[in-house]
Order: structure tokens, then C-alpha cells, then sequence
């Protein structure tokens, strides 16, 4: 099975986060990491490929520091890597990102894609829809499970009363949620770290990819951004010591509200 | 006045809260025109779109449009947009309501924005990224404005419109068939709010233990949503499916009250935009205090039953 899970390095959310404000962009030049649900879909990638054989290829776009977000793919056991790199695609938003993500594919080719449900960054949550509708195959989202049998792919759709039951034939485009114990993204071992820098990572760029220029960047973009702002603090907070009579203390509170 | 499409979000033909208040919203933008898709379309519903101002209702309710994932919906949208010309297209920035968002601007080879919290004059919208920290106001540069609203970002006001039907009848595509929804299986059955859209959430920490029955219980008293800290998903006690923050689900209630929840970057950023925030928490140097409106510096064991009695005793 040729399985390619898209990756995408994002600002660790560990540290303060800034949009750029010269074109009002997300400052890429922090703490980059691998965005976390990303991970879940390297390990579901690999546990697919463990099943049912075939080859795990990583596919990012983003600057050139993103190659860290493919090493530890690499490293966790993806075998190889198609990094789509070029100044024009600075700026992109999620109709330029899925159209220049969807002409790679095309490229490497694919039984099933996989991907995060949601960035960290970008939060958009709409990037695996919007790969189905431009390859033209089945939409696979928010699974929390998926079983493959032969041709045929089935997931659990994670939703709020629990879960719906789809299924699709392949190719087709997964995007997975966030597991508990023991359904963890596995770590990187030390052998998978060595391994990992002799795997290769072929870089292209938007010619190599036939991704038409008009389509992407800053300049194409479908929204703007018009101004931005940091969010107002919070007002100071009334603190009681809990003596017996918390429970009451937060009780008032909540009358004086109306909440209760 | 500017036609403005509303995707109703309704489950078993029960209209979602968000609905009316898109509707609410739309009202103030142009002309709403409710879209219903998908089977269940009643009386009823028709009264209650009408109530909030759907001047309109396209009613598209073949079986086919909840059988197939996402797809159909946006395919119904974009005949809609390409028949109508709406000014714009208003829908609830859920998970779904995001995905049929993205497909439908592809189609549509329009600009989409999701998670906003407002729409002012002129389709800018106004939403809140980095979990909360900043505020982004933005606009669609190109073809019809999707905009995917959070749910509870306007307060719903009732005001009669007419709710003429209009039968819409999608022929879909094969392309729109690929995904089969073939079971739902609906794990809780609660008569509890839905998540993101409850107007209080009380959310339980790794500081609850693994019976989250006391969480349950204040929610019940409050006619809340219960909510959960990663380090209680993780752990298998409460399902991830309620998860709140950064890779569970975003809430912006009236009031979230956190037990036991430390309060790290990731879990506020999930609920920081509450308007009322109110903490339980035995360590008084927790980050979640600097967040709250209100707290109590104590054991949860005993504040919350004690809160509970005293909430009982009041009503
Ligand atoms: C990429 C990434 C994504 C993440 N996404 C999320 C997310 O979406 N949502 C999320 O919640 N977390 C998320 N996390 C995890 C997050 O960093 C924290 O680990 C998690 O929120 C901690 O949960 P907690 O507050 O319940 O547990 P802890 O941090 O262990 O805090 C427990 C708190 O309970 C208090 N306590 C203990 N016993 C009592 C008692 N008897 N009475 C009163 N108070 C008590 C303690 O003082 C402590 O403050 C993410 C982490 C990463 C790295
Ligand atoms: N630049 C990118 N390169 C590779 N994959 C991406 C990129 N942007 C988004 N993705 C994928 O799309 C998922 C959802 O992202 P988003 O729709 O931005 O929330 C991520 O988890 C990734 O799997």
C-alpha cells in the first residue's frame, strides 16, 4: 500500500505565538515542532503499513526549517520524504495550501493519505476535506480507528454522541483525532533517529509539482487579514481560601452572576 | 436586501442552537435563507427557522444528503450559491460545518474563514487565534464569503420571518457518494448540552480521580456540559470526545468552572474566551488562576459537593 501522510512543522505552542507584522502572517521563525496530531497520523500511517505493507512516504510543505517535522516522521519510521519548498508559496492560505498539497499527491501517487485532523497554528480543521474535493476521492475525517481490507477503508468518525461507522474504497484521504494510552504516537527509538538521516528527503518545488504560480502565495490568497491585535488581559480574579465554606463562597458567587 | 445562506446544523431533525444564532446574525448582514439538508425537515422546524427570521427555507431532504459524509452538503450549498448569488454563506464552525465550509469554497472558488466570533458591516470577520490570545479581523477577497461562526458567539433574539419553503431537489454526484455513513452508534445518551455549544461547561481535571461522577453531578445541577482536561482523556477516565482545549474542542460558555485542572497553554486555549471563569484548585499557584473571575483555594472533594447541596437548596 503507498501511504503518504502530510506533515506540518508548526510554532511550539509551548512559547508565545506572533502573527508577522509586516504581511500578517503566522512568524514562522520561532520554535518550530512537528504539529502534535500530526504525529497521530504517522502513527496510524506505520501501523497500516505494518498490517498490510507497503511504504509510508512523508509529504510536507512549509520553509526550509521543516525539515525537522520530517525528521522525526523519519526517525518514528516513515520511509521516505517529499519536502514542497519554494519562496511562492509564502503567504498561502487553506485554498492555496490544499491546491498545492493536492498537485504533490498527484505527483507521488497514493492508496490512502493521512492527516491530522487540526494544526496548532492554523487551526482550520478543513485541510483533509478539501484534499478529497480536489483529488476527487473519498473524505475519511476524524477517525479514531481505521481498518483496511483489501480495496476497501472503513474509520470510525469521531462526532459528539460518539462515533459514526463510514466507509469508502480506496484512494481516499483520512484525517485522524487525538487517541489515549496506549494508542499513543509511538517515540522515536535511537536507531530510528540514526536511520532516520540517511532516509531520503526529495525537495521540490512548484514547477516540479506543476502548481500554477497564480494559485498560491500571499498575492492569491481568497481571505485577508486586515489588522490584528494582542486579546485584552483578564481583569484580576477574586481568590477565597477554602475554610470549610468553599463550596457556599462559590455559591454566592454564582447567585451573583445568575447563574444560579 | 443581500441574501444571506444559512446551513441549519440539526441532528434527527432537532435544530441545533447555532442555528438560531446565525440566523440571528444574518438578520443583521441581509435577508437570511435557512438550508435544510438532509432528512427529518417537520413542521416544526419550519416554525422554528421561521421564528428566528429565515425568510426562506431550501429544503433539500433526501436520505442521501446524511448518508454520504460532508460532501453532499457542500454540493447542495455550491448549486445554491451558483443559482442565488447570496451575498454570503453562514455556517457553524464545527467540525463538520468546517469541513462542508472548505469543500464548498473549492467549488465555489470562493474565500473561507473559519472560528469567527463576529461578522461586522461589509463581511469582516472577527476571529480570536492562537487560542485565544489574538484577535485577526479579516475578509474574503474572492468570490462568495463562507464564513463558519463558533457556536455561542451571538446571543439568539427571535424575530418572524417569513419561512417560505422551497423544495431543492440535488442531483449528487458520484464524486459526493465516496464515503458511506453506515452506522451511527451514539455512546452517550445524556439529556445534557452539547459541548460547544452549552452555555456552562464544568470541566474536570487529573485532580478529579477517575470517577467523574462528582463533575457530572454539578453539571447536572447547573444544566451544564461536562468537560474534560487531557490528563483525564489520556487516561481513559471520561471520553476524548469531550476533551476541551487545544486538540479536544474549543468552548467559549457563559461560565466554565475548572476542577481540578492545572491550566496548562493547551487546555486554555481551548476555553480561555469563556466570560466567566471559575477555578477549584488545592494549589493556589495553579497558571489556571490567571485566568479566573473567580476561585476557591481548596479540595475539590469538598467544595464541589458542598457547592452542589447549596445549588440544590437554592432552586
Ligand atoms: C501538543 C499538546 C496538546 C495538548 N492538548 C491539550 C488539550 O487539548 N486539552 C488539555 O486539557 N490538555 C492538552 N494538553 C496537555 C496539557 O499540557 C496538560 O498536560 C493537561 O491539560 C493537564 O491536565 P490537568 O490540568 O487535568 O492535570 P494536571 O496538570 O496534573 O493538573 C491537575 C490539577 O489538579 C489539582 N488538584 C489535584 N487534586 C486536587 C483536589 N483534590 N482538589 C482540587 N485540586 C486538585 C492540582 O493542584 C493541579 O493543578 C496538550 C499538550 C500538548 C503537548
Ligand atoms: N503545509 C502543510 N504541509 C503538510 N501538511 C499540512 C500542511 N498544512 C496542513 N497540513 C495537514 O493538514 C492537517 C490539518 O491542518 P489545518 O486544516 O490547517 O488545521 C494537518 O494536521 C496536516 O496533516
Amino acid at each position: 500500500m503507498n501511504i503518504v501522510v502530510c506533515v506540518k512543522q508548526v510554532p511550539d505552542t509551548a512559547t508565545e505565538r506572533k502573527l508577522r507584522s509586516d504581511d500578517s502572517t503566522i512568524d514562522r521563525s520561532a520554535n518550530g515542532v512537528i504539529n502534535e496530531l500530526c504525529e497521530y497520523a504517522v502513527e496510524d500511517a506505520l501501523k497500516l503499513k505494518e498490517a498490510h505493507g507497503g511504504e509510508v512516504t512523508v509529504l510536507t510543505m512549509g520553509p526550509d526549517q521543516a525539515t525537522d517535522a520530517i525528521r522525526k516522521a523519519l526517525a518514528m519510521g516513515a520511509d521516505k520524504a517529499v519536502h514542497l519548498s519554494d519562496e511562492a508559496l509564502h503567504g498561502s492560505d487553506a485554498l492555496s495550501t490544499s491546491y498545492a498539497l493536492s498537485q504533490a499527491l498527484k505527483k507521488i501517487g497514493f492508496d490512502v493519505v493521512i492527516l491530522g485532523s487540526e494544526s496548532t497554528d492554523a487551526r482550520t480543521g478543513m485541510l483533509a476535506a478539501m484534499l478529497a474535493e480536489r483529488l476527487g476521492v473519498p473524505q475519511l475525517t476524524l477517525a479514531s480507528k481505521i481498518e483496511v481490507d483489501g480495496s476497501a477503508i472503513s474509520i470510525h468518525r469521531q462526532t459528539d454522541y460518539g462515533y459514526d461507522k463510514v466507509e469508502a474504497t480506496l484512494p481516499a484521504v483520512v484525517s485522524v483525532v487525538e487517541k489515549p494510552d496506549p494508542f499513543k504516537p509511538r517515540y522515536p527509538s535511537f536507531k530510528g533517529i540514526m536511520a532516520a538521516k540517511k532516509k531520503p528527503i526529495e525537495k521540490i518545488g512548484v514547477a516540479d509539482a506543476e502548481i500554477d504560480p497564480a494559485q498560491i502565495g500571499l498575492a492569491a490568497a481568497w481571505s485577508v487579514v486586515s489588522d490584528f491585535t494582542a486579546a485584552p488581559p483578564r481583569g484580576k480574579g477574586v481568590v477565597v481560601n477554602d475554610e470549610g465554606d468553599g463550596g457556599t463562597k462559590a455559591a454566592e458567587f454564582l447567585v451573583s452572576k445568575k447563574f444560579i | 436586501m443581500a441574501e444571506i445562506l444559512v446551513l441549519v446544523e440539526q441532528v434527527d431533525g432537532e435544530i441545533k442552537k447555532v442555528t438560531l444564532e446565525l440566523l440571528t446574525l444574518a438578520r443583521s448582514l441581509g435577508e437570511p435563507s435557512a438550508v435544510w439538508a438532509g432528512p427529518g425537515y417537520t413542521d416544526v422546524a419550519k416554525a422554528r427557522l421561521s421564528e428566528y427570521g429565515a425568510e426562506k427555507i431550501y429544503v433539500a431532504d433526501s436520505a442521501d444528503i446524511a448518508d454520504y459524509l460532508v460532501a453532499p452538503k457542500a454540493e447542495l450549498l455550491a448549486s445554491l450559491v451558483g443559482s442565488r448569488s447570496p451575498a454570503a454563506v453562514l455556517i457553524a464552525s464545527t467540525t463538520e460545518g468546517k469541513e462542508v465550509a472548505g469543500r464548498l469554497a473549492i467549488k465555489t472558488d470562493s474565500g473561507v474563514i473559519t472560528d469567527a466570533v463576529g461578522v461586522a458591516e461589509g463581511f469582516v470577520a472577527e476571529q480570536p487565534v492562537f487560542g485565544g490570545g489574538v484577535i485577526v479581523h479579516s475578509k474574503v477577497a474572492k468570490g462568495t464569503p463562507i464564513i463558519a461562526l463558533r457556536p455561542n458567539s451571538t446571543q439568539p433574539v427571535a424575530a418572524a420571518g417569513a419561512g417560505t419553503e422551497e423544495k431543492v431537489d440535488v442531483a449528487l454526484s458520484d464524486a459526493a457518494r465516496g464515503a458511506r455513513v453506515v452506522e451511527r452508534v451514539k455512546e452517550k445518551s445524556s439529556s445534557r448540552p452539547e459541548l460547544t455549544e452549552a452555555a456552562i461547561v464544568v470541566s474536570g481535571g487529573r485532580g478529579v480521580g477517575a470517577d467523574f461522577s462528582i463533575i457530572e453531578q454539578l453539571a447536572d445541577s447547573l444544566g451544564a456540559a461536562v468537560g474534560a482536561s487531557r490528563a483525564v482523556t489520556d487516561s481513559g477516565w471520561y471520553p476524548h470526545e469531550f476533551q476541551v482545549g487545544q486538540t479536544g474542542k474549543t468552548v467559549a460558555p457563559q461560565l466554565y468552572i475548572a476542577a481540578g485542572i492545572s491550566g496548562a497553554i493547551q487546555h486554555r486555549a481551548g476555553m480561555q474566551t469563556a466570560k466567566t471563569i471559575v477555578v477549584i484548585n488545592k494549589d493556589g499557584q495553579a497558571p489556571i488562576w490567571e485566568i479566573a473571575d473567580f476561585g476557591v483555594v481548596g479540595d475539590l472533594h469538598k467544595v464541589l459537593p458542598q457547592l452542589i447541596d447549596e445549588i440544590t437548596k437554592r432552586k
